[in-house]
């Protein structure tokens, strides 16, 4: 883990609670406590109404294949061993998406609305990144 | 929405040689494309009282104390990316309808090529402010690192649901060197490309090829924006702002999230700007549009109004983007095939076209022209132009 090279998330007081959840294995998601709204990637701030006051809750970390891209040329060392690798969209079955890398599919097996579950890596002792998998 | 309707025009043009190696410094090269524009313009560098710098790229104090600025009434730096160029027209436009400056310079350059390239300079972006703090941490830890990373998913997403494909992107790539050729100042003048070599183009991001991505370029360029009033003494031929906006996708920060990916800030800007100026999109002559990677060009056509949602594939296959077109589309080569210059070479060569200066890209008889930037995950700004 010592010589891990890739670029790594900053923890800020707005997403400490996710990347703690995630040490934890547990993808959680911020709800607007006023609106109900689950909005990420983190924020202080409700765009749906505007509120300071959210929670978070844990998701099923099931989703699907939104879109993605397949990155050929190499843009960062910390990636050189594993081109070409893809970038996936995921969108969770609560309606959020974010970005992540599918860890056990070939890029060329993707398709737009493949099945796909949360698993976690321990990356370095402050950081675990949630990546997919693909699911039954 | 007519408050900046004809308030203001430009009178001054000036751009740089294209190249890979300026041999200049970052501040040289902008300097050089400032004297031309403030000399087209009939001015001298010390009548320049406002100025407007498209991305963070040279301090304006700098720019400032070498044209000798003696009262600087007005100045900023816009970050909209590429978007940027394009929406220093609104911001000079403000400044000079007001009266809060009279004579505006809106510039932009860098040394893309020998100095900071985008393609070898991803490592040292992480923490920057380049990209936002939701791609630093949410994204880049996954290999979405430079702007070709960000905007392939979103043409992936385009041929899914509308059958695009990357013949037709090719189409836009190949428009583009064609009009290169009649170009003495772009990068690509002298060497033609075929549709077979752009699908034969090594593949950078799926679905983007090379020849889907645009130029690095060493390059400035520069326009002097004044009021309407002062542009009618002016040395050339005015071009008048007629309309300009920016807008911005929601959310601005991320490109995931969005409910519908193809809501770009351009169609939120475009309306606005139609509107401002009273004419539509059958009124524009040729147009100018910010051309990073060759998917962007064409959901911008579709922000635009130019075709039917999801119809730029057949849009830009028909040939209606050519010279002779419906609407030649960047008769410079744009960035694709002259040089990326942030877009400010758009501005520079839709004024060219209004003033009948356009050479052998000349769109006959063109009235009315319209330039648009992109940027910073999708923010866009567009401007129509009137001779």
């Amino acid at each position: 883990m010592a010589d891990y090279t890739k670029p790594l998330p900053m923890v800020t007081p707005d997403t400490r609670e996710f990347w703690e959840g995630c040490k934890r294995h547990e993808l959680v998601i911020q709800r607007c406590r006023d609106c109900g709204a689950l909005r990420h990637y983190p924020r202080p701030m409700c765009p749906a109404c505007g509120s300071w006051d959210a929670e978070w809750v844990r998701v099923s970390g099931r989703g699907k294949v939104y879109t993605w891209t397949v990155a050929v040329q190499p843009f960062h060392p910390g990636f050189l061993d594993e081109m070409p690798y893809a970038s996936v969209t995921v969108e969770l079955d609560e309606g959020v998406r974010m970005v992540s890398n599918v860890v056990d599919v070939p890029p060329e097996e993707l398709y737009i609305g493949m099945p796909v579950e949360v698993v976690f890596e321990d990356v370095t002792e402050e950081i675990t990144l949630p990546k997919f998998k693909r699911a039954p | 929405m007519d408050t900046l309707r004809d308030k203001s025009a430009i009178c001054g043009i000036g751009e740089t040689e294209y190249s890979k190696n300026s041999g200049m410094s970052q501040l040289a090269l902008l300097l050089t494309a400032a004297a031309r524009a403030i000399d087209d313009a009939g001015l001298r560098p010390s009548d320049i009282d406002g100025v407007v710098i498209a991305m963070d790229v040279v301090p304006f104090e700098d720019l400032a104390a070498n044209l000798g600025c003696e009262d600087l009434k007005y100045a900023v730096t816009l970050n909209m990316g590429g978007a940027s160029a394009t929406a220093s027209l609104q911001s000079a436009a403000m400044a000079t309808a007001t009266g809060v400056a009279d004579h505006v310079l809106c510039i932009t350059g860098w040394n893309g090529y020998s100095g900071m390239k985008v393609s070898t300079s991803a490592s040292q972006l992480s923490g920057s402010a380049f990209t936002g703090l939701k791609v630093r941490d949410f994204e880049m830890p996954y290999g979405v690192l430079v702007p070709a990373h960000w905007y392939s998913p979103m043409a992936r997403r385009h041929m899914h649901e509308y059958g695009t494909t990357s013949r037709q992107m090719g189409a836009v790539a190949v428009t583009m060197r064609r009009h290169a050729q009649l170009n003495d100042n772009a990068m690509m003048h002298g060497r033609p490309m075929t549709i077979e070599d752009h699908q034969a183009s090594r593949m950078i991001a799926e679905p983007y090829r090379l020849f889907d991505c645009c130029l690095q370029s060493d390059g400035a360029a520069a326009v002097v924006v004044t009021s309407a009033e002062r542009a009618h003494d002016a040395r050339r031929r005015p071009v008048y702002i007629m309309g300009v906006a920016e807008g911005h996708p929601a959310p601005p920060d991320q490109i995931a999230n969005r409910e519908d990916m193809f809501q770009i800030g351009l169609s939120y800007a475009a309306p606005r700007a139609f509107a401002m100026a009273g004419v539509t999109t059958k009124d524009i002559d040729v147009a100018e549009v910010y051309d990073c990677f060759t998917w962007n060009m064409m959901i911008q056509l579709e922000a635009l109004g130019f075709c039917g949602r999801g119809e730029s594939g057949p849009f830009v296959e028909s040939g209606a983007i050519e010279l002779g077109g419906e609407l030649p589309v960047n008769t410079h080569g744009g960035l694709l095939s002259q040089a990326h210059v942030l877009g400010m070479n758009h501005v520079v060569e839709a004024t060219k076209q209004l003033r009948g200066d356009a050479g052998p890209a000349q769109v006959k008889d063109a009235e009315i022209a319209l330039v648009t930037g992109w940027g910073d995950l999708g923010d866009g700004s567009v401007a129509i132009l009137r001779r």
